[in-house]
């Protein structure tokens, strides 16, 4: 019975990923698109749960669908009508590269996995209560990988200097 | 409680890069270039989670969590970027900026 649950749920998070995939880079308007994202997010975060990912998940519902999206829906709205975009152009070479190229991609990755690994990937390991708790990611964290977390930290404080003088320069650009 | 294994989350994750990069490829808008960025990323972490949980390793969570904070610094100068493009009245489209191109 349990088993049939989680199948239930993964197959409507996995149907409602790709859909709203779907529907971010199909939609004119990007406000919509953000729209759309936030429930790929949702979606996303329903499958880390599965994956008994449950800091991670709360920090992608927190920091993308809080953070980040808010962000995205600031500066469509201040860019207005000039956002709208869209979709152009009927049939080009570039159009058909793009879409031979995303197929490569997509049959690389579903053969390698279909003939190199496709027996042994169903034996999943066990875990106990604590896996992908607050605790046991801040101790690996902290311990483990520290040097990347002080780096994450370093990368956040120079995308923030950038981010304000970026905002800064297109002031002083205005005003000229 | 025995879900669906980690090739099934692979191959979940194969499609939706699939569709940030048609997104990238297709889309001249920058702001829904960044959006299907957001996407690839997403479907990178997704790999990684599944096979954290797959090896029963915090590690791949850990990298995730990394890969969150890089996604949202890439959003932070991208969108300035946008703001600073709008500001100087050049063209929204990805094809049209090419005072760059060589």
């Amino acid at each position: 019975m349990g088993n049939v649950l989680v199948w239930a749920i993964w197959i409507v998070a996995a149907l409602g990923c790709l859909g709203s995939g779907i529907a971010v880079i199909s939609f004119s308007n990007p406000f919509y698109s953000a729209i759309a994202l936030i429930g790929n997010l949702a979606s996303l975060a329903v499958l880390f749960l599965l994956l008994s990912a449950e800091f991670v998940a709360a920090a992608q519902v927190l920091v993308y669908a809080g953070a980040v999206m808010v962000m995205f829906v600031f500066v469509i709205a201040y860019i207005g009508s000039d956002a709208d975009a869209p979709f152009v152009g009927g049939p080009s070479w570039q159009a058909l590269a793009a879409v031979i190229a995303a197929g490569a991609i997509l049959v690389d990755v579903v053969v390698a996995i279909g003939l190199k690994a496709g027996g042994r990937l169903s034996d999943q390991a066990d875990v106990d209560g604590f896996f992908g708790g607050p605790y046991e990611v801040g101790q690996v964290f902290l311990t483990d990988h520290l040097l990347a977390f002080e780096i994450t930290s370093i990368v956040l404080l120079v995308a923030a200097v950038g981010g304000v003088i970026l905002g800064s320069e297109a002031r002083k650009g205005a005003a000229r | 409680m025995k879900g669906p294994d980690v090739s099934w989350y692979i191959v979940l994750s194969a499609f939706l890069f699939t569709v940030g990069a048609l997104g990238v490829l297709l889309r001249r808008s920058p702001l829904i270039v960044l959006l299907s960025l957001e996407i690839m990323l997403n479907s990178a972490n997704l790999t990684l989670i599944g096979f954290a949980r797959h090896l029963g390793q915090t590690d791949g969570q850990i990298f995730a969590l990394a890969v969150m904070a890089v996604a949202a610094s890439e959003v932070v100068v991208g969108l300035g970027l946008i703001v600073a493009l709008h500001r100087s009245n050049a063209p929204l489209d990805v094809d049209k900026l090419i005072s760059l191109r060589g």
